[in-house]
């Protein structure tokens, strides 16, 4: 199906495309900041989380940030291949990012497992509702990102729609952002 | 299509070089038992982070500038909304009012370091 | 235009319901909005006659028990906000005026439209699927505090309360799609000329109601999921025995809740202010400061929301300084009333229904706002607080937005939407039958609130103050408003259906409106224009002094104009 003329247009100067990734960046941003604040405000009001908070493995938590930074970085230079025109290599770095999220949710679902074992369940307590709330938002998220890549890759390989490579490296850098963020709330803030 | 504020990618893998560095930093600094400093390293680098992947992954700096805007608007009421709810939820006591339960819990969870305990 | 190349002639299923056409998805909205607003009536008939007559059976639908009264009101608010205001007057309006207003095909992104109506069409389908499940409809007010929206053994509809949240998320997710899409499209899409300052005061409108609904509604959608487990996976977010708060639900909610009533005000206002402009054959007064003073109450809007909660036990200082905030968003709803009398004064006004329609706003809605400053102060509000009266006020606010702004609009653009001119006079019954109406049902209830009668209560014959017959009969007298509005809305209905097949035919341009959707056929092709329009001057250049002509449609080149 073509574009619409309405499409094509820019009268603002940011393709179409682009723009509207920016807007939906820009609800996430509430969604998480609400679900973030909502944290934050009981977490400083209730120091004796810090208890269960000691529970939550941070070298799981450091590594899965190393993943998620790599996984930005294949992200990008799939953008910078797609600038350059060059459709099969942004694939090939689309398809590592893709790889990177599925790292990163195996190491969580390894995470998840063992807290669950030790009785650390979403109702387990104040801390752990949060923790499971908010990874759990945060790695739908990452999924979501991983499908559409995928639909994007399939796409870039045949140098077709090369301009959404960039709009879904923006949507991935945002989820890597919020994990920067979660990872210091949940993993190490004592 | 094509788009001239592409026109030069800064070294990504550089900067991914620096994003890790500030990782270890930051986990490094957990390791520590000073309050300030794990606190510092942690959320200090954290913003440092997301600044950087903003400015050089992103590209937010050479947008149109209606696109930060957007973004730090959208932060700002994150912030209002904090500061509008903390002094009821984050804080459990005020002006003629106090919040017993939750009182009472941080009371008996800081006596307290078993994991079931809320 | 590449979309009119398709060979063959696309079947129903492709045209009517799989359709990516920004005017197709206008009326799926229009009509689900409709189908659901008949509910919502249907609803408040119900209740409101228990409330009149309690304890006998209501005809149509039997005996209103205590649970089932608290089932009717959560479902009449939650469905004449989320799915009968939000839908029609953003969804179906939106979807409609932008592309053809700002002179482009469709929406920027055709498919994400197609997509955001078949979310709000699930979304619909499960809320109404919650009145048939045990337990039936949720019970726990619109406003769904916890720990009653918990507990399903407090609210005694676990089920229902957990699809009702469920519904909502999603409607929440539809309309955060189809408001990016909106927002995209009016920054991208303009025809060549046409600048900011050119767009209808709708489309301006339309689009800061979706950017303010996308800002507010993202701590909900959060709170919302911690709602959800609590209902359904034993967390305790909102439970002070395991570390929660119930107030930060309430925060939450009107953290949303109050940005809310103006993402539904302002395509409201929207549409009166183009309706005033055309009827008054006069260009609208300060379109700037309509502009400006719109984007300061999105931004107040913000900043307001704890008026919600006076007595809920909020700290009083923060009371103080939402009383004040909200005080002081008065001032530019009050600027607007007075930038739309002066659009009138000197005007060469013409009585259709769209334009008593937008006069019935302008009074109708002073009402409503000027009561929103007794409860806006906190003193008066510990004692106005939950009763009748704020229902009255919230009434004469959102009545003239969801009902008098939505007929002023659907009597403005039927003639576009559906090639037909509605007939006149059956549209005067209508309107008259529901203006009178409306107030009989709601003034009584300024006076039975100030007198004490509490929300939410389904029989006062249990309360000894409140049992007055002074008092019954004017709830008495309020259902029999009800009643007047209700069947008032049957011409409307005849009208809507019957002009469709044998409504006089509508020209191109039936009022002489200087917009761009009246340069197309009534209805609109498929793809809109045949040649995109370019845009020479604003919207509103009526009674220009020299032209021969009483309006300047936006796509005529300029020309030297004449002295007069």
């Amino acid at each position: 199906m073509s574009k619409s003329i309405a499409n094509t247009r820019s009268a603002t100067g940011i393709p179409s495309a682009r723009l509207i990734t920016w807007w939906v960046i820009a609800s996430e941003i509430v969604i998480f900041g609400g679900l973030l604040a909502s944290y934050s405000m009981h977490r400083l009001g209730h120091p004796e989380w810090q208890s269960s908070a000691a529970h939550t493995n941070t070298w799981a938590g450091a590594f899965n940030t190393l993943v998620l930074l790599t996984s930005s970085l294949s992200a990008v230079l799939a953008h910078k291949a797609a600038d350059g025109g060059n459709g099969a290599q942004a694939a090939k770095y689309l398809r590592l990012t893709i790889l990177g999220g599925a790292i990163f949710l195996a190491v969580k679902a390894f995470e998840w497992t063992t807290e669950i074992r030790e009785g650390f369940t979403l109702p387990a307590g104040g801390f752990w509702s949060f923790y499971y709330t908010l990874t759990g938002l945060h790695g739908l998220h990452v999924l979501a990102g991983m499908l559409i890549m995928l639909v994007i890759a399939a796409d870039a390989a045949k140098n077709e729609e090369l301009q959404r490579v960039e709009c879904v490296g923006l949507y991935w850098h945002f989820v890597d952002i919020v994990w920067i963020f979660l990872f210091p709330l949940l993993y190490i803030a004592r | 299509m094509s788009n001239e504020t592409h026109l030069h990618h800064p070294n990504y893998v550089k900067v991914w070089a620096v994003l890790v560095v500030l990782l270890a930093v930051s986990v490094l600094g957990s390791l520590t038992s000073i309050r300030w400093l794990i606190l510092i390293t942690a959320f200090g680098v954290a913003v440092v982070k997301a600044y950087l992947v903003a400015k050089n992954f992103m590209h937010v700096t050479i947008e149109k500038r209606f696109v930060p805007y957007l973004l730090v608007t959208c932060l700002v009421f994150m912030a209002l909304l904090f500061a509008g709810v903390a002094p009821d939820v984050m804080k459990h006591s005020g002006l003629h009012w106090e919040n017993s339960a939750a009182k009472q819990a941080v009371e008996s969870g800081t006596h307290n370091a078993a994991p079931k305990h809320e | 235009m590449s979309t009119q190349l398709h060979a063959a002639e696309p079947g129903i299923f492709r045209k009517y319901l799989w359709s990516t056409d920004h005017k197709i998805i206008s009326m799926q909205y229009l009509f689900t909005g409709m189908v659901m607003g008949l509910v919502g009536g249907y609803l408040a008939y119900v209740f409101r006659m228990q409330l009149a007559f309690p304890n006998r059976d209501v005809p149509g639908f039997g005996l209103v028990t205590p649970g089932k009264y608290n089932a009717l009101v959560t479902m009449h608010g939650t469905i004449m906000i989320f799915w009968v205001a939000m839908p029609v007057l953003v969804a179906a309006f939106g979807n409609f005026l932008i592309p053809l207003m700002i002179g482009c095909d469709d929406m920027a992104f055709p498919r994400i439209n197609r997509l955001s109506y078949q979310i709000f069409f699930f979304s619909t389908v499960v809320l109404l699927s919650s009145f048939l499940v045990k337990g039936g409809a949720f019970g726990g007010s619109w406003t769904a505090y916890p720990p009653l929206s918990a507990k399903g053994a407090y609210n005694l509809t676990p089920a229902g309360a957990s699809l009702w949240l469920i519904a909502v998320v999603l409607e929440f997710v539809a309309f955060l799609l189809g408001g990016v899409n909106f927002v995209v499209t009016a920054m991208n899409g303009r025809a060549p000329g046409m600048k900011m300052y050119d767009l209808p005061m709708v489309v301006w409108l339309i689009v800061l109601a979706s950017i303010m609904f996308m800002a507010s509604v993202g701590p909900l959608v959060a709170g919302a999921v911690m709602l959800l487990f609590d209902q359904t996976l034993a967390t305790g977010f909102y439970d002070p025995a395991r570390g929660g708060d119930p107030l930060l639900w309430q925060h939450l909610f009107w953290f949303f809740g109050h940005p809310e009533v103006y993402v539904v005000l302002l395509p409201a206002i929207g549409i009166v202010a183009d309706v005033l402009a055309v009827f008054a054959r006069k260009k609208l007064f300060g379109y700037r400061t309509i502009l400006y003073t719109a984007w300061a109450t999105a931004v107040l809007s913000f900043v307001v929301w704890a008026h919600h909660q006076f007595i809920a036990g909020i700290d009083p200082r923060m009371a103080n300084i939402f009383s004040i905030t909200t005080l002081i968003i008065s001032i530019p709803i009050a600027e607007m009333v007075f930038v739309y009398i002066a659009t009138l004064y000197g005007g060469s006004i013409r009585f259709t229904t769209p334009m008593l329609w937008a006069l019935a706003f302008i009074a109708e809605f002073l009402i409503g706002g000027v009561t929103g400053i007794f409860l806006g102060a906190s003193g008066a509000d510990i004692y106005l607080h939950d009763t009748y009266f704020v229902i009255a006020h919230f009434h004469y606010t959102f009545v003239p937005i969801a009902v008098i702004g939505t007929f002023a609009g659907l009597t403005f653009w039927y003639p576009k939407m559906f090639g037909r001119m509605m007939n006149e006079t059956l549209g005067k019954i209508h309107f008259w039958g529901t203006i009178v109406g409306f107030n009989v049902v709601f003034i009584p209830l300024f006076i039975t609130g100030a007198a004490g009668d509490q929300r939410r209560v389904y029989n006062y014959a249990l309360f000894p103050e409140q049992a007055r017959p002074e008092l019954q009969h004017l709830r008495t007298l309020s259902t029999i408003g009800l009643l007047v509005m209700l069947a008032s809305q049957l011409p409307f209905l005849f009208n809507f259906i019957w002009s469709l097949r044998h409504g006089e035919r509508a020209e191109a341009n039936p009022w002489r409106s200087n917009t761009l959707e009246w340069t197309v056929a009534s209805p609109p092709p498929h793809g809109n224009f045949a040649e995109m329009p370019t845009v020479y001057r604003g919207p509103y250049e009526y009674g220009t002094p020299g032209r021969s002509e009483d309006y300047w449609p936006q796509n005529v080149p300029d020309e030297v104009l004449q002295r007069p």
